[in-house]
């Protein structure tokens, strides 16, 4: 894992820095960038990187996008990029969320993929603009040594560049890396850097041509634990009778440095700071308010650790796995309840409704490689459509639930790579006639009521096969038969013949009598 | 009715004669009604479980069970039925399809299918746990019909009521109790009222109907073989006692025959019919069956009865030795098998504890106290005495069916304690004529009391009944309130055993034992549950294909729980392969790493209550293995392990005990932890001493994972050493 991915930065650097003497006429290069700061946090296991840019426009026309590069190797842990831009004067700053999507070039330098940033009104010549870019990297923190024992601290290496890559000239800029303890192994060094505590700042520095890449390696304790969700399947059943059932399926791993020998509860009891530092003992998941009926289960039964609290604004639901999970160690669990329907259920201007629901993972400091979130209509409704905030797969399926005929159609949105940032809002439409409402009440009544019918004709109908007189006959039969043998017929046997209801119709004519 | 507001002046009366029923409806509604609700309450008090831990599977074998039928729900009938389990009995395998009675999983399974095609969406398991409790309300019903059949409709409504409530059977059919008893005594108990009631009839419909429940019974539990020799031994005494009758001969020989050829399509049973020992008094009898018939035709024929009586001793002679020669032959060429060992222990309670420790190492096969048949069966046990005298004086082949039944299971009962259960029924039927008659004599007397009260106040009595109804008005003041005291005894003892039952089954029958409960130091409820944490740990964290030692009890559970490889589990087919990893548990560590290695063993398992105070670990069972291993393996000594016939873990304890692998195991790295405020380090709960070997070390193995209390420990075993 560790040697392609150092191959692949010396490799980059190499190229990005020959790539620059290559393309120069370009429109991009009407922009520049006059100061870059950037801020990384390394502290849990999603490095966040808050940067700021102050783009200006040296050109003659007038433009509205603004580039953002990446490395190929990091942007498939990339999971969310945000722009924001401040508007307004000293006072009353707002922050304006701008549109970012991500771009091909057909010219980029060594596979470079591109973000671009449409900004609100376009940058007029020789203006300038502040630009705060969000972006998050998941399975960034290489463990390293990838396997450590109980008392062990984890140890993790960072890549990435001293310097900004950017296909702009960067005046000026400095990097900030904070790190979770104080404890940093060794880190590159790329005059001016400097560490003081927590952070390392690499810069700043000057003119910076575009593409300048300069990889460095800080090795660093990280102790926080790296909770991945390997897959989670979330399930929204919509019933019209007010409830919304949740069911969420996870496959929960710690994505840390693998445990290594021994697990001694011993140790890890009596001496929980030191011993297990980095293992996940407990998870928090931030759930909706007025959430009821919470279960906490997995495919043996209910895991009997957790805990609920419930306010207006928000219920937190805060969960223990079975066993501690050290680096490796996996879990499957499922958290399941129940919401009142009017908090997310609406009624769209053309008559349709739609469903307003949170996307992501309700677990805090998570990461999600494969979400799959299935939104269970009602049956009998009709045209589904989704509407999410970024780029889906989607598909519909068919379930079959209590007393369902027809099925009831599932939309299936399927995402991956996904941040707890993302936990936005998604919407579900579709049209549906309150008249199925009644389908299944009135199945079911209509089944006791034939039931009833079928008790009622079965204790009037008179089913038995008059067989009085083949009855009478063997009775007599064995009689004689038993007489010679037995020495005295019992007083049971006399009072069956006496007795005018024979033995197997003894319920019919008892029944009977009901009708009669 | 729609003309009913026309009419101004009287519709409610009209509308209450309209509504009023006739005596015999209104005894039909209310026998209907009480059946409803003995059928609910049957369901409903086998739901502590569920309501106060969750829908679980309970206990050991139902696990198994579980997962049988989960694979035949998602695999289908065939390949269940072709099944090869690698997962069990590691490396030998389990062909599980043809050792296991599918009764129950079928069931199971058919329900699932029954609920899915009426479109409820359930789990199976949910129908797994629920199935036990749902027959136990079937079984209610069998009840009203085998009461009324054998006495009356009001003993059979107590018997409803009785079964329905009884500890002996809530034992072993509380939901999530999934075990082939289950529904095997609902089998049991029908099959033996279709019998009696072909036996009553002479007719072949239920004697055919008869022949299919032995079916259901034979494909549910191996409790079959307690109807082949009762109803054998029942229509012996038939003709003993000179019942003879031609309904008999109908109703046995269909069953039988049927019986017979349809119990051999169940492959675990196969040809045991025809061909062991214990299914041969069925056939004996059978053949008699027919001499007799023959018999009885040639003495009707015979008008001499001289001549038939010479006809008699030679026939009787002939069948004798032609019977006799045949048993002896097949015997000694091997074509019947004898008698196995299980079946010997039933018949002397002393013959397991000396020859087969593996029955007797189990706690339900132990013969059973006085206390756990008060505590099964309370007021039952006064009655059943009281029933037989009732059965006896109106003797029948129906009484005489259940007195024989009664009588053999109470037996049995005492020769293990599980057997109870088989008891059950037939102590709830003839406690419930016992009930019945009393209850009925006693209201009888009240009645006509009164009417005699009335009749000699109001008018002179006709003469020839002037004496004796002089004879009940002198005695009445008396008899009035003694009936009366005896009828609020009787319900005084009934609400007793009402509330007995509900106590009995909260508080001891409706624990999973797989999730343990206990009072905190502030009276709220703890809950340990270190098994599911122990299995869930090894389903996630160990390699697919690890094989898992352990001692035999939890063998269903890490296959069902934690889907690994064991090498032995609670099917104890083979003695050998359980007394081998007994001997790797009491041996030293170098000589058990060569047992484990060659048996390919991953990870032990070993269950420890020092911490909890939990008494049934595998330290309290350690015993057994020691007793099992050495059965095999004579190097093995149970005198090593005990100090003057004492079996002590602390320092007084044997050298060979403290160094056992067990020992090391259990107690690795127990000498650190303080288990109670005032009491030493390394203080065992579960035993009150502090253990004697507190600085054990680990060679070939390591300690892989312990649960939170320490109940569950899993181990390592280290791959050999580098040779360089």
């Amino acid at each position: 894992m560790e040697v392609p991915i150092r191959a692949t930065g010396i490799l980059g650097f190499t190229f990005f820095s020959l790539l620059f003497f290559i393309c120069t006429s370009s429109p991009l290069h009407n922009l520049f960038i006059s100061n870059a700061e950037r801020r990384i946090d390394a502290t849990s296991h999603i490095v966040k990187v808050y940067l700021t840019l102050k783009v200006e426009n040296a050109g003659s026309t007038p433009t509205s996008e603004v580039l953002l590069a990446f490395p190929p190797t990091r942007v498939d842990h990339l999971a969310t990029v945000e722009a924001l831009v401040t508007k307004g004067k000293r006072k009353k700053t707002t922050l304006v969320r701008l549109d970012v999507k991500p771009t091909e070039l057909p010219d980029a330098p060594n596979g470079a993929k591109y973000f671009t940033i449409y900004l609100a009104n376009p940058l007029n010549s020789g203006e300038s603009t502040t630009l705060e870019v969000l972006y998050l990297f998941t399975h960034s923190l290489e463990p390293f040594p990838a396997e450590i024992g109980q008392s062990e601290s984890q140890l993790v290496h960072y890549r990435d560049s001293a310097l900004i890559l950017s296909p702009y000239h960067i005046k000026q800029q400095t990097t900030f890396i904070k790190t979770p303890s104080s404890k940093v192994e060794s880190f590159t060094r790329v005059e001016p850097t400097n560490r003081a505590g927590t952070e390392i700042k690499y810069g700043p520095y000057e003119d910076r041509p575009p593409y300048s890449f300069s990889p460095i390696l800080i090795h660093f304790e990280n102790n926080s634990p790296f909770p991945v969700v390997e897959e989670l399947v979330r399930e929204v059943e919509i019933s019209h009778w007010g409830n919304l059932q949740v069911t969420e399926q996870y496959t929960l791993v710690h994505g840390g440095a693998r445990h290594k020998g021994v697990f001694s509860r011993v140790d890890f009891q009596s001496r929980p700071t030191l011993s297990g530092a980095s293992s996940l003992r407990h998870l928090l998941a931030r759930l909706p308010p007025r959430v009821h009926s919470v279960y906490y289960r997995d495919e043996i039964g209910n895991i009997s650790s957790s805990h609920l609290r419930t306010d207006s604004r928000k219920s937190e639901l805060e969960i223990e796995p079975r066993y501690p999970l050290f680096g490796g160690w996996k879990a499957t669990f499922v958290i399941g309840y129940g919401l009142p329907l009017q908090d997310f259920l609406f009624e769209s201007s053309d008559d349709r409704r739609y469903l307003n629901f949170t996307f992501g993972c309700p677990l805090l400091e998570t990461v999600v490689d494969k979400l799959t979130v299935k939104v269970v209509l009602p049956e009998g409704s009709k045209d589904p459509s989704a509407v999410v905030p970024f780029p889906v797969d989607q598909h519909l399926e068919t379930k079959y639930s209590y007393l369902d005929v027809v099925g009831r159609t599932v939309v299936v949105v399927e995402k991956k790579n996904l941040v707890p940032v993302q936990n936005s809002h998604f919407q579900v439409y579709y049209t549906f006639k309150p008249i199925f409402m009644l389908a299944e009440p009135l199945m079911l009544a209509s089944a006791f009521f034939l039931f009833f019918v079928a008790c009622v004709a079965y204790l009037h109908i008179d089913l038995s096969i008059p067989m009085l007189s083949v009855r009478g006959v063997n009775i007599r039969y064995g009689c004689a038969k038993i007489k010679p043998i037995s020495k005295c017929v019992s007083d049971m046997k006399e009072t069956k013949l006496s007795d005018p209801a024979d033995p197997p119709a003894m319920n019919d004519s008892s029944n009977r009598s009901l009708g009669g | 009715m729609a003309t009913m507001p026309i009419l101004p002046n009287m519709p409610a009366l009209d509308l209450i004669k309209s509504f009023k029923l006739k005596t015999k409806q209104q005894e039909l509604l209310i026998r209907v009604s009480i059946l409803c609700l003995v059928y609910i309450l049957a369901f409903i008090t086998r739901l502590f479980s569920v309501l106060r831990y969750e829908s679980m599977i309970h206990e050991f074998d139902p696990y198994f069970n579980y997962r049988t039928t989960l694979y035949l729900t998602q695999n289908g009938f065939y390949d269940f039925w072709n099944w090869f389990d690698y997962e069990s009995w590691y490396p030998l395998g389990r062909i599980v399809g043809g050792t296991l009675y599918p009764g129950l999983m079928v069931t199971a399974a058919l329900i699932y299918r029954i609920l899915h095609f009426l479109r409820f969406a359930v789990h199976i398991r949910e129908v797994c746990v629920l199935t036990a409790p749902f027959f136990a309300s079937n079984t209610t019903l069998v009840a009203y019909f085998f009461g009324k059949e054998i006495w009356d409709t009001g003993a059979g409504l107590v018997a409803a009521i009785l079964i329905a409530i009884c500890p002996g059977y809530i034992s072993r059919s509380v939901a999530g109790s999934y075990d082939n008893e289950g529904v095997a005594i609902f089998a049991l108990l029908f099959t033996f009222y279709l019998f009696v009631k072909a036996v009553n009839t002479g007719s072949l419909a239920w004697s055919l109907a008869s022949a299919f429940g032995y079916f259901y019974m034979v494909s549910a539990w191996g409790g079959y073989v307690f109807i082949i020799n009762l109803i054998p031994l029942y229509v012996l005494v038939l003709l003993i006692t000179g019942r003879y009758s031609m309904r008999l001969y109908v109703a046995y020989n269909c069953m039988y025959v049927l019986g017979m050829l349809l119990a051999m399509q169940i492959r675990f049973v196969g040809f045991q019919h025809v061909q062991s020992g214990e299914h041969m008094a069925a056939m004996g009898v059978f053949f008699l069956l027919q001499v007799f018939y023959f018999l009885d035709w040639v003495k009707h024929m015979l008008s001499d009865t001289k001549l038939f009586q010479a006809f008699l001793r030679i026939t009787v002679t002939c069948a004798v030795a032609v019977g006799a020669i045949a048993l002896g032959l097949g015997m000694l060429s091997g074509y019947i098998s004898p008698w196995t060992g299980r079946f010997y222990s039933l018949l002397d309670p002393t013959y397991a504890k000396d020859h087969i420790p593996i029955i007797a190492s189990v706690s339900e096969h132990q013969p059973t106290a006085w206390s756990s048949f008060m505590f099964d069966f309370h007021i039952l046990l006064f009655l059943f005495p009281a029933g037989l005298y009732f059965c006896f004086k109106r003797l029948s082949d129906a009484t005489i069916f259940i007195v024989m039944y009664g009588l053999t299971s109470m037996y049995f009962a005492g020769v293990m304690v599980r057997l109870i259960l088989v008891a059950t029924p037939a102590v709830c039927l003839v406690s419930a004529i016992a009930v019945s008659a009393t209850v009925k004599n006693l209201t009888v007397l009240l009645r006509s009391k009164n009417k005699g009260v009335q009749t000699g106040s109001t008018k002179g009595s006709s003469s020839s009944k002037a004496s004796s109804k002089a004879l009940l008005d002198q005695s009445q003041p008396f008899q009035k309130n003694g009936a009366i005291a005896l009828l609020f005894g009787a319900f005084y003892l009934l609400s007793k055993y009402a509330t007995h039952c509900t106590w009995v089954t909260s508080e001891a029958y409706s624990s999973p034992s797989i999730v343990l409960a206990a009072r905190g130091a502030h009276g709220s409820r703890v809950i340990f549950d270190d098994y599911r944490e122990a299995y869930f740990w090894l389903r996630q964290n160990t390699p697919p294909d690890a094989k898992v030692m352990s001692w035999w009890d939890y063998g269903y559970q890490i296959t069902a729980m934690g889907n690994r490889t064991v090498i032995v589990d609670n099917n104890t087919w083979n003695n050998t392969h359980i007394a081998t990893v007994g001997r790797a548990m009491s041996s030293y560590e170098d000589e058990a790493i060569e047992i484990m290695r060659s048996l390919d063993v991953d990870y032990v398992l070993v269950v420890f209550g020092g911490v909890t105070g939990y008494s049934s670990d595998d330290i309290n069972k350690f015993l057994w293995m020691v007793r099992i291993g050495g059965g095999v393996f004579p190097v093995i000594k149970e005198p090593d392990y005990l100090v003057n016939g004492e079996y002590r873990v602390d320092k007084g304890a044997a050298p060979k005990m403290l160094n056992c692998l067990m020992y090391k195991l259990c107690y690795y790295r127990f000498g650190e932890m303080l288990t109670e405020y005032g009491k030493p380090p390394g203080y065992d709960r579960a035993r009150g001493v502090e253990i004697g070997n507190k600085d054990i070390k680990l060679e070939h193995l390591e300690e892989a994972f312990t649960t939170s209390n320490w109940i569950v420990r899993i181990y390592k075993v280290k791959p050999p050493n580098n040779r360089w």
